[in-house]
Formats: structure tokens, C-alpha cells, sequence
């Protein structure tokens, strides 16, 4: 860090004051003890009652987000100030200048101007399909939505399949075929590659490699095959950082074959997490999972479901838990053998899994065991022992054939590779996207493989000219899913045609066309491979029929793999696998993959990169996670570095102090770190990468030790904190209310309605009731899983901006919805309420009354109107929201130039520039399509329809249902019946101001043999 | 001590009036100009590639609005005509005229036209053609005498004042549904009656009452609205 920087950060932190000095978490404790803590807090600062916290509290924006605090000399002040006077009283003189138009020469059939249309594809992350409908705009992609229709999906997405349009119009992708750096043809790549394989063809392909993602493709798979009779000697490779290789070497234990497992949770009445983060995007199956797991969270339905989460780091699941029982990683499997009847726990584990045994033979036949993906084999064989042995098979636990298309172990799959090529044997290398050179285990030094042992051919395929492309001979542009034909099976076994929303940007290719030029096929076009494939497979004359219906549906009927019976066998061979068991003294060290840009390859979505993760709310960084007490120890604050030292590497990180984390390990993303993902990933966080090694890629046993230095992380926490009160006693307000189960059916819940404040503003500006629509929302505490789809589905609706990680630190962030955390209970294992805030749209809104322009009003239907073009930025409206919920453009954060980033915008969403405040209208774009769509109907029917199918963003993209927005006069509307409800309750309605948006309240449901425990 | 000569009193309170003066004069002269032709571009005829005559095609030839203009009645967006439509009838008339040439050249180059947008709304106003035309908002309402226009040029200011003018008394400008695309058509009056449901009117204000109501029209305040048009 130069000097001047150092000045900048001291003066920063001088001004930001919660940004300063994260406390001392000895003192923490000792204050804790002192005080009385608040009952539900944000921050660990928060429940020890730092007094910054409260000041935070009463800010609109931390302080110094509205200062001025880049280095700026004087001259350069008064030249700004000069200019910016008289560009405020020129630019309402200017003339508008002309603006083309340009139609079509020959206008596409059933496209109407200014019209969306839908059309159905799927995503594909890890092998495993996200179906899609994607809103397009003239044939321009500007919208993912969950395909309503596919049962994996039900019409939710998960974070990444929301955010890859992003990465369809970054400005940063490769656009062109590279040979040795220079710009090539496909055609040159084509010629010049027939030599080499006219070669193998005479040595039986003995030289070549292919290595793959993971893949679910019937399409790939059958050109795998063809390029296995082709070249026999050849090998096909599959590595990706994030893998089943546990899952399906778990299954191969347990029932000597590996088969996919799919979970009924709807079906569960007890539901048990062995370290499984299955709400969580990433997770096959979550969309589906996250509907169903909500389903059974209704406190009124007939049987709330309980689950329990035993999780080695916090996670958004571990969050929903009714018992939650922090472990590390290496004491999982204890605790899933004492399930099984073992014993040997002690303390608070063994207390847990004895009122856990006594509920699960309870709910015989109607439980669930689920694995996480990172628990070794074993675990996974344990797992599906119990559920075995609870009757769950064929209830609430199934079991298909695999997904991918290969199951054998991954990392065993790379380390043949890597052996092979440093053997000499390889003369053709194809890397089919991917980025192994970064993201392979460090011990197989993959990138100094590919360089340094003398392939004569390397090939790489990418969508980005990253780590990999840099040491191989030729770079391949691949082509977005967007813009290629393709096949992929979801997590049930249902095969979607990946159909193309717009022709490639660039010249790209997909791996199917690639594939095909090594099997000899060129020039096949993706879509000729696909449909061909289809063709040979489909019996039956009506082919065109069945192809336009796959395509249409988003589906192929009759693909969904049907459950398939397996025998478990004997459990001899079940030995314990302790890899990273910290009975030497060690630090468990858990290698996860990044919440928000997966294995790195979302590194350069700069939505996923500004997405706050789930519990620390961290932003474009990837900090070391620790607990409380292992942080005591060691004297670290959040913010501090550390030095982690495994198998004699070692790595500074700092250090970020998360509520809930077990003691004794540390959790550590990787994915970040990346030196050529492009200009928004490049060089934010820590390559963790290279402490990860391919015999311990989940869980290590290392050192970590306290070092000297501080790093700045930019996290939201502690930002937009709505005022509580007064910590303790009778001012305090509730802002998320919890109950359990018992007290809810016997108190009925609500806590009665403080009595509103006295107020000049009683008369509601318009007759509501006499309104046709009238618009309001609820948001569902007990179904929301923080799985934080509905922030990226509101950034890609509404043309939210990113602002990077420095601006994000300075509370500059633009993000309209965002999602709060509030932990109930100690530090070491606090229950937490996720609480999704947009704006309220008040009915006596304090926003409108204090702006001096009319820039914010209300309108008939109950909205809070914000006028962009009227707005001065005062700010004043943000200064009144209790809510803190407007967000305000200090610097002009959105890209006006660069030309890809404007195809991707929604035309119907006004682009805002700087010195604008902006916040959540409820989707006024679509609410007023909606209404245009009913006052035109020509039915009765057709108008009901089309208010009964206005969503909001946020609403239809989340998976668990638990946002609902509609007409509020309509008595039988699904958010009039959720307003009716005794759970629902209006944050901060004390102060009257008549909130639209009302949240229906958390009710848990404990066992009551644990209860008053710490879990 | 006198400082100042008397006269000084006198030269003061005229600067006084004076500056008063200049400043309301520079006031409403910026007033003046932003209202004028020289910012709205109103009654102004802009450059295009095809000097395309909507009198000829219009009055004289007698082309529905909607032959070009083919989304009008169903989205926010009118349509701009495609290449192809032209050449519909020009691949059979005025096959060489010269004047067409920018068109046949677009056809054989599958290159667009690109013509200067003529009803230019700011990029922060939302305004939804559909709506109006279902409503019974006739298209020479706002676009004026489209059929006599030789060269096109937008007839209103399209400033927010001349919008929301019609917003805050929509009755004042209603006419039947079937009438909208009509370009003479003519307001009721006692010698034209306009005869709607078997009812005979002849008078606008009775008239726009009696279709607000059968059009189910939402009232002033709900149009008024800020979101009707910003977002």
C-alpha cells in the first residue's frame, strides 16, 4: 500500500466510523455480560451496544457517504462547482438532438414492437439445468425467469442463473478465435487442426485429450462416445472445482453403484442437514427444494415441518433451522453414526442427537437425511443408511440414475490428466471450458503442467480468455447458453433443450461444435447437432411436432428419470475417512465454493460480485470466516490478517468474525483471486486455490496465526439499520417478530399493535377503497431462505447499477431490495431471520412530504412514485425514510457507454444518472403493462388474468414463494388472504406511516426437549 | 459630506427598475424559447433518408394508419414500417423513380432505412399508443393533420404541460372508437351530430362524458398520476 493510499484509507476511516475499529471481541464479550443485550441484533458490534451502532441507526448513509473524501485540491473544487452551476441551469435548454430510428427491412413474423415474448431455455451450472424463460425485447435477452412449468423450477431461479445475462453482455468476454495472442478464424482453427488429427487417427487417438466441465448433455455425452469409437486410445477428462464426487462415491458405497438422490421435502416432516446447504443456489435441485421446504413452514398448516441443521459453517440453511448444532466438519460423520445408534458424543452434541434420534423414529417414514456435497463419502453412505433405516425410501428420499454424464471421481480424473501430460503422452490437448489452470487441486500444479511439458497442441475453449486460455496455443470464444443450441438435465432427470435467445455476439462456438470437429463432423452447426441427436433417438413420425413442443415447453416429456430401487450393502467397508480430523492440534480448514461467484467464474459478474453473501454480507471479497471464541484466542478482530499454513504453503487472509461459526475451524471461500477474469474480478480477494490440494480438497487440518496488518473488507452489515429504540425496555421495537410454534397457536402471535405516534397525516390523500387496484405486498419470514435471488432479479428488472467495492464501503451501494440479517441469541450459535426490506411504498409516505420538488408523490393506487426527471437529489426523502430504503447515485454509477451493457437493459425502466435517488416502485413498469393489459381486455376473464399474473421482479424469481404481491382490494387475492393473517404485522408501524408492505412474522418450531438450550 | 451627486439617486432607482426589468425580461424570453419551435421542433420538418409523403399516401391514396403503423392498437409502440412493406407497392410502382432509391437500395442490402424520428419523446416518459387508441384517442388528436402533411413534422409541442392538459379533462378530446383513425374527423356539432348506441350527440362535452364512462376511462386523478407516464 503506497502512502497516499494509506492517507485515504486513514481519512476514510476517520469519517466512517463504523468502518474504524471492529471491536475487540474480548471486550465484546466482557460488554455483553455487562449490559443487557438487544433481544435481536445485526451486528456483533450491535449486541455488544457499541454506541456507533446506535449512530448508525439515526443516519440516513454512514458517514461519509456524502462527503467528498477522494483527494481533491481546491482549484479542482471551485472548477467543479463552476461547472456544475452552469451545467444545472443550461441542461433544461437543451434541445433535444435527433434521434434516429430504424426499422427492419423484413420484420420477423409474431414479433409486435415493443412487445416481450418469452421463450424457454435452460442454464446449466455444474452440470446440473436451471429452466428458464427468458424475457426478450426484440429479440434482445433482458430478463431470466424460473420456467413456471418445469418442476425443477416452478418459476424460481437461483442467484447465478438470474445473473448470466450479465455475462452474455460483458463487455470483458472473449470475442475472438486467438492463435499464440493473435486474432484467428475458426476456419484457420479448423485447417490447421486436421493434421494433428489425421495423425491420431493412426495411433488410435493415442495422443489426444479431451478435458470437460461436468456435463449432463445426452447430446455431449453421445459425441463423447462417438469420439471414443473414433480415437480409442483417446481420453475424455472431466474437472470441475465444485464436484459430486462425494455424492456419488457415497452411493457407490452404500449401494455399489452411483445413483443421484432426490429429496421430497414437502414430504418431510422432520428434516435433518448433515452440513447440506440445500437453499442455497448451487445446490442441484434448490429452486425445487427451497419451494417445497417452504411449503411445510406454514405455521397454520396441519403439521409444520422441524428441521435440523448440523453445520460445520454458517450458511443461509443453517439459518432456517429450528435446532441448529455448530460441529466441524470432521465431527459430522461421529454424529451421523451416533444417528444410526452409535454413541460416543458428548455435551451439547450429544443432547441434540438424542432428541434428534427420539423425533426421527417418530416421524417413521416421513424424515430426511440430507448430505452436504463436501462431507466425505462416508457421510454420504451414513446418510443413505439412515434413511434407509427410517423407512424414508420411496416416502420422502429417491433414487434415479445420475445426472451427469460421467460419475467416476473428478479429481482422480485430473490428476490422470496431469500425469499423462507430464509423461509426454499428450499431443492434443482440449480444455472445453473451464479454467483449471487456476481452479485445479495445487499440489498437480496444473498450469505449470500445460506450459512446461511440451503439448504440441493445446486448444481451449472459454468463454473468457482467462488463466487457461493464456498457456494454451489456441483460444476458442465460446458461446454463451444464450446464444447456442444445447441439451442439459435437471435434477430430477428432466432433459431441457437449450435454445438460443439472440445469435452469438462474437464469433463463438459452442463445445458440442467442437467436439464435433474432433470427431471429424466440421462445420456441423450446434442446432444441426442437437436436432440430429433428438432425430436418431425419437421413434414415431412426428418428429417436427415433438422437437417444436420440447423446445417451446422448456421440457422433453417423459425425460424425468423415474426412481429406481437400490439394495444397500453390507457396511464392512465403511471406514471413517478423519482427513481433516484436528486431533493434532490443528485448525479444521473448510474449503467452500464462493456463495456468490460459485468456483470464480461468475469472478467478473460484477452483480454477483456487489451481492451481499448471505450472513456476513460481504461484498467482492472472500475473507477467512471464524467464530467468536477461536477469534478470542487468537486476538483477531474482523479485519485483521492471519497467515494460514497448510502442507507447508502458507497464505495471508483476513479475517472476518461470523456469529455462529464453530470453534476450533475456519471456513475459506475460493473462486476469488483471479488474475484474468477481466475488469470487475481481476484482483479482488485471495486466491485460495492454492491451498487447496487434491487429497484434502474439502477439509484440511492447518495452522492459522495472527500476523500483523489489516485488510479493508466492504460489507453491508450494520448499513441501513432501521431504528430499534432504545435496546432494552418499553421503547424497543420489534423489527422482525418471532415466535415459537407452542406460543404461536396458544397466544394466537401477535403481539399487539403499538399505538401509532400522534400524526397530522390521518386522511389518506385518495379514496382507496374506491379504487379498482390498490397494491400491496407481504413477505413471508418463515418461507424466506435468504437464498438472495430476489436482490439480482430486481438489479437485472430495474437497471440497478453496481458501484464496487470501494463505493459499497462508503454505504454507496445501489441495490433497491436488500435482504437483512437479525441473529437472536448468543454469538456462538444464534438463531437468525432473514428480512427482505424494499420500500414500503407507505401510505403516509415522510419521504414525499419533505421534497421540495415533487420528485417523490403518491399515487392513487397507493404508490410511492419516484420521478427521476424531477429529482434534484436533496436527499432529503432518504434523510425521512425510517426504512432506509432510497438509494442515492453519488457518482454516476451506471455505464451509459458501453454498447453491449445497452442491449441488456430493460427499455421500460429509465436509465438514472447522477444526483438522482431512486428506490423499489413495486415493478411500476409491469404493474402499469399489467393494467394496460386488463383495461384493453376484450373479457372478463382476459382481465381478471392479467392482474392475477402481475409479479413483481422479486416475487417471481424467488423459489420459496414467500414474496407476494398483488391488489389488496380484492379480497380474494393471495396478499388480501396473507393481510388477513394473524402473523401479519407492519415494521416501525408505530410511527404511523401505513406501510404497504407488511411482513408475516417468523414462527419456529422447536422440539420441545431442546428447548431452552442454547440451540 | 456628499459623496454622491444627487443624480445618483435618480440613476440608482432607474438601474434598479432596469436590472428588475432585464432579469424578467431574460426570464421569460428562456420561458418563450423553450416553448418555442426552435426546442420542441413543433410545425419543424427534420431531415430524412426518403422524403415519404403521408398526404400522397394518406389523403390521396387512402391508406389506413394501421397498414404501416401495424402495432398501434396493440402496443406501446406504433411500428415503423419495415422496408418490406414499402416495396409491397413500390416493386410494382414507381419501380425507377430516383427519390426511391434509398428504399430499393435497403431492400437489396438488407440494410435499414434510417429515418429521423419525427414525435420525439424525452427517453424518461412512457407513453403507450394501445391505450389512447382504445380509449377513443384519435391520432390526429395529437399528431394533427397527418394527411395534410406533405413533409412530416410533429404538430404539438409533446411538451408535459400540452400532455397532462388532455390528462386533467380527457373528456374534452374523446370520440368514438371506430372514429380514431378517421383524419377528418370532425368534433359533434348541431349540424354533425355524431350518432353512438343509437344515441345522438351534438356537442364534444356530452359526447366525451357518455364515452368516458361506456370506455370505463380512469379518472383525472388516477392519469394524472406520476407513474402513468414516468417510471
Amino acid at each position: 500500500m503506497n502512502n497516499d493510499e494509506q492517507n485515504g484509507k486513514a481519512h476514510r476511516e476517520e469519517v466512517c466510523p463504523g468502518k474504524k475499529d471492529k471491536l475487540n471481541p474480548l471486550a465484546l464479550q466482557a460488554e455483553i455480560e455487562k449490559k443487557n443485550a438487544p433481544e435481536m441484533w445485526r451486528s456483533l458490534e450491535e449486541l455488544a451496544g457499541n454506541p456507533e451502532v446506535r449512530e448508525m441507526m439515526h443516519r440516513e448513509f454512514p458517514k461519509g457517504a456524502s462527503e467528498w473524501i477522494d483527494a481533491v485540491s481546491r482549484r479542482g473544487f471551485l472548477k467543479l462547482m463552476g461547472s456544475s452551476l452552469a451545467l444545472a441551469g443550461m441542461t433544461a435548454c437543451t434541445r433535444q438532438p435527433l434521434e434516429p430510428i430504424v426499422p427492419y427491412v423484413r420484420q420477423p413474423e409474431g414479433l409486435i414492437p415493443g412487445k416481450a415474448m418469452s421463450y424457454a431455455t435452460a442454464f446449466t451450472l455444474g452440470g446440473y439445468a436451471a429452466p428458464l424463460l427468458v424475457t426478450s425485447r426484440e429479440f434482445r435477452p433482458i430478463k431470466i425467469e424460473g420456467n413456471p412449468e418445469h418442476q425443477a423450477s416452478l418459476g424460481g431461479t437461483d442467484i447465478f442463473a438470474q445473473a448470466s445475462i450479465l455475462d452474455l453482455y460483458d463487455p470483458d468476454r472473449s470475442q475472438n478465435v486467438l492463435y499464440k495472442g493473435e486474432i484467428a478464424t475458426w476456419g484457420s482453427f479448423a485447417d490447421q487442426l486436421r493434421g494433428p488429427l489425421n495423425s491420431q487417427k493412426t495411433l488410435q487417438g493415442a495422443g489426444i485429450r479431451i478435458l470437460s466441465r461436468a456435463f449432463s448433455s445426452p447430446t455431449l455425452l453421445d459425441q463423447k462416445q462417438q469420439f471414443e469409437k473414433n480415437f480409442p486410445l483417446a481420453k475424455w477428462h472431466v474437472y470441475e472445482p465444485v464436484n459430486r464426487d462425494n455424492v456419488y462415491a457415497g452411493a457407490q458405497i452404500a449401494f455399489g453403484q452411483p445413483v443421484e438422490t432426490v429429496y421430497k421435502l414437502d414430504a418431510a416432516d422432520v428434516i435433518v442437514s448433515l452440513d447440506a446447504d440445500f437453499l442455497y443456489g448451487g445446490f442441484p435441485g434448490m429452486t425445487r427444494y427451497a419451494r417445497d421446504f417452504a411449503k411445510r413452514r406454514d405455521p397454520e398448516s396441519e403439521k409444520m415441518s422441524r428441521f435440523y441443521a448440523i453445520e460445520s459453517a454458517p450458511t443461509s440453511t443453517g439459518a432456517k433451522a429450528d435446532h441448529r448444532l455448530p460441529v466441524r466438519a470432521s465431527e459430522v460423520e461421529g454424529i451421523a453414526r451416533a444417528l444410526q445408534g452409535g454413541a460416543g458424543l458428548s455435551g451439547e452434541a450429544a443432547k441434540f442427537v438424542q432428541a434428534l434420534l427420539g423425533e426421527l423414529q417418530a416421524a417413521h417414514g416421513s424424515s430426511v437425511v440430507i448430505p452436504g456435497e463436501h462431507q466425505p463419502p462416508v457421510v454420504h453412505a451414513l446418510a443413505h443408511a439412515l434413511n434407509q433405516q427410517l423407512g424414508n425410501v420411496g416416502k420422502t428420499v429417491f433414487y434415479t440414475d445420475p445426472v451427469l454424464a460421467t460419475t467416476e471421481s473428478q479429481i482422480d480424473s485430473i490428476r490422470d490428466l496431469v500425469a499423462d501430460m507430464r509423461g509426454g503422452k499428450v499431443d492434443l490437448l482440449v480444455i472445453l471450458g473451464g479454467n483449471p489452470a487456476f481452479d485445479a487441486p495445487a499440489d498437480l500444479a496444473f498450469a505449470d503442467a500445460l506450459e512446461n511439458s511440451k503439448i504440441p497442441v493445446r486448444v481451449h475453449l472459454g468463454l473468457r480468455n482467462n488463466e487457461t486460455a493464456e498457456l494454451c496455443h489456441w483460444h476458442i470464444s465460446e458461446a454463451h447458453y444464450l446464444e447456442q443450441w444445447g441439451d442439459t438435465r435437471a435434477y430430477d432427470g428432466t432433459i431441457s433443450i437449450v435454445q438460443p435467445l439472440i445469435a452469438p455476439l462474437y464469433t463463438s462456438h459452442s463445445a458440442s461444435e467442437l467436439v464435433s470437429l474432433v470427431n471429424g463432423q466440421a462445420d456441423t452447426p450446434g442446432f444441426e447437432l442437437v436436432q440430429n441427436y433428438w432425430k436418431s433417438k425419437h421413434s414415431g413420425a412426428d418428429f417436427d411436432t415433438f422437437w417444436r413442443r420440447s423446445v417451446h415447453d422448456g421440457f422433453v416429456a417423459g425425460t424425468t428419470y423415474q426412481s429406481k430401487q437400490v439394495s444397500l450393502k453390507a457396511q464392512e467397508n465403511q471406514a471413517s475417512a478423519q482427513a481433516g480430523s484436528s486431533q493434532d492440534g490443528g485448525i479444521e480448514i473448510n474449503f467452500r465454493r464462493d456463495p456468490s461467484i460459485y468456483d470464480g467464474r461468475f469472478a467478473n459478474n460484477a452483480w454477483l460480485q456487489e451481492l451481499p453473501k448471505p450472513l456476513t454480507k460481504m461484498t467482492w471479497d472472500n475473507p477467512l470466516l471464524m467464530g467468536p471464541r477461536m477469534a478470542d484466542r487468537l486476538q483477531v478482530k474482523s479485519m485483521d490478517m492471519v497467515k494460514v499454513e497448510l502442507n507447508g504453503k502458507s497464505l495471508d487472509l483476513p479475517v472476518w468474525i461470523q456469529a455462529g461459526h464453530p470453534d476450533h475451524s475456519v471456513t475459506v471461500y475460493f473462486g476469488y483471486g483471479r488474475r484474468r477474469s477481466g475488469r470487475a474480478g481481476n484482483a479482488a480477494g485471495f486466491d485460495v486455490y492454492q491451498l487447496r490440494y487434491s487429497a484434502t480438497p474439502d477439509l484440511a487440518s492447518g495452522k492459522v496465526t495472527k500476523t500483523s496488518g489489516h485488510y479493508l473488507l466492504s460489507t453491508t452489515q450494520g448499513y441501513q439499520t432501521m431504528d430499534v429504540g432504545t435496546a432494552v425496555g418499553e421503547d424497543h421495537r420489534e423489527i422482525v417478530r418471532a415466535a415459537t410454534l407452542k406460543d404461536f397457536k396458544d397466544k394466537n402471535f401477535s403481539p399487539e399493535a403499538p399505538e401509532p405516534e400522534e400524526t397530522m397525516f390521518n386522511n389518506p390523500p385518495y379514496d382507496y377503497a374506491a379504487q379498482p387496484y390498490v397494491w400491496g405486498m407481504t413477505i413471508d419470514h418463515n418461507a424466506c431462505v435468504g437464498c438472495n435471488n430476489c436482490i439480482v432479479a430486481c438489479q437485472s428488472e430495474n437497471n440497478i447499477a453496481v458501484v464496487g467495492k470501494e463505493q459499497v464501503n462508503r454505504g454507496r451501494h445501489m441495490h433497491w431490495l436488500r435482504v437483512d440479517v437479525y441473529y437472536q441469541g448468543d454469538r456462538d450459535n444464534p438463531r437468525a431471520y432473514f428480512q427482505p426490506v424494499p420500500c414500503m411504498q407507505c401510505e403516509n409516505a415522510p419521504c414525499e412530504v419533505v421534497c421540495p420538488v415533487g420528485a417523490t408523490t403518491h399515487s392513487t393506487e397507493g404508490l410511492n412514485d419516484m420521478i427521476y426527471n424531477r429529482c434534484v437529489g436533496t436527499r432529503y426523502c432518504s434523510n425521512n425514510c425510517p426504512y432506509k430504503v432510497r438509494r442515492f447515485n453519488f457518482l454516476l454509477f451506471q455505464d451509459w457507454e458501453t454498447p453491449q451493457l445497452k442491449m441488456m437493459r430493460n427499455p421500460d425502466v429509465t436509465v438514472r444518472s447522477r444526483g438522482v435517488m431512486e428506490k423499489c416502485t413495486y415493478c411500476v413498469q409491469r404493474i402499469t403493462h399489467a393494467r394496460i393489459a386488463a383495461e384493453e381486455a376484450t373479457t372478463e376473464q382476459a382481465k381478471i388474468d392479467s392482474i392475477a399474473n402481475l409479479q413483481t421482479a422479486c416475487q417471481q424469481s424467488c423459489p420459496a414463494n414467500a414474496i407476494v404481491f398483488g391488489n389488496i382490494n380484492d379480497p380474494n387475492s393471495a396478499v388480501s388472504k396473507l393481510k388477513a393473517k394473524s402473523r401479519n404485522y407492519a415494521v416501525l408501524d408505530d410511527l404511523n406511516t401505513r406501510p404497504r408492505t407488511t411482513y408475516l412474522g417468523a414462527v419456529r418450531n422447536p422440539n420441545p426437549e431442546l428447548e431452552g438450550s442454547s440451540t | 459630506m456628499q459623496i454622491f451627486h444627487r443624480s445618483a439617486n435618480v440613476i440608482s432607482r432607474a438601474s434598479i427598475y432596469a436590472g428588475i426589468f432585464t432579469a424578467a425580461f431574460v426570464l421569460w424570453a428562456c420561458i418563450q424559447l423553450q416553448r418555442s419551435p426552435y426546442v420542441t421542433y413543433a410545425g419543424v420538418v427534420r431531415p430524412q433518408p426518403v422524403p415519404f409523403s403521408h398526404q400522397h399516401h394518406v389523403a390521396a391514396i387512402g391508406i389506413d394508419c394501421r397498414y404501416c403503423h401495424t402495432s398501434v392498437e396493440t402496443s406501446g409502440f406504433a411500428g415503423i414500417p419495415p422496408t418490406k412493406t414499402c416495396m409491397n407497392c413500390h416493386s410494382q410502382i414507381w419501380t425507377n423513380a430516383a427519390i426511391l432509391e434509398p428504399v430499393r437500395e435497403s431492400f437489396r442490402s438488407g440494410k435499414s432505412l434510417v429515418w429521423n424520428r419525427v414525435n420525439d419523446l424525452p427517453d424518461f416518459v412512457y407513453f403507450d399508443h394501445s391505450i389512447h387508441i382504445n380509449k377513443g384517442v384519435g391520432c390526429n388528436t395529437c399528431h394533427g393533420p397527418v394527411d395534410r402533411m406533405p413533409l412530416m413534422y410533429n404538430h404539438a409541442s409533446l411538451q408535459m404541460e400540452w400532455c397532462i392538459n388532455c390528462h386533467r379533462n380527457p373528456v374534452k378530446e374523446l370520440r368514438p372508437r371506430d372514429q380514431v383513425f378517421n383524419m377528418r374527423y370532425q368534433k359533434p356539432s348541431e349540424d354533425i351530430p355524431v350518432v353512438i348506441d343509437g344515441k345522438k350527440f351534438t356537442d364534444q362535452m356530452s359526447l366525451g362524458k357518455y364515452l368516458a364512462s361506456a370506455y370505463h376511462l380512469r379518472s383525472a386523478l388516477d392519469i394524472t398520476s406520476c407513474n402513468t407516464c414516468h417510471r
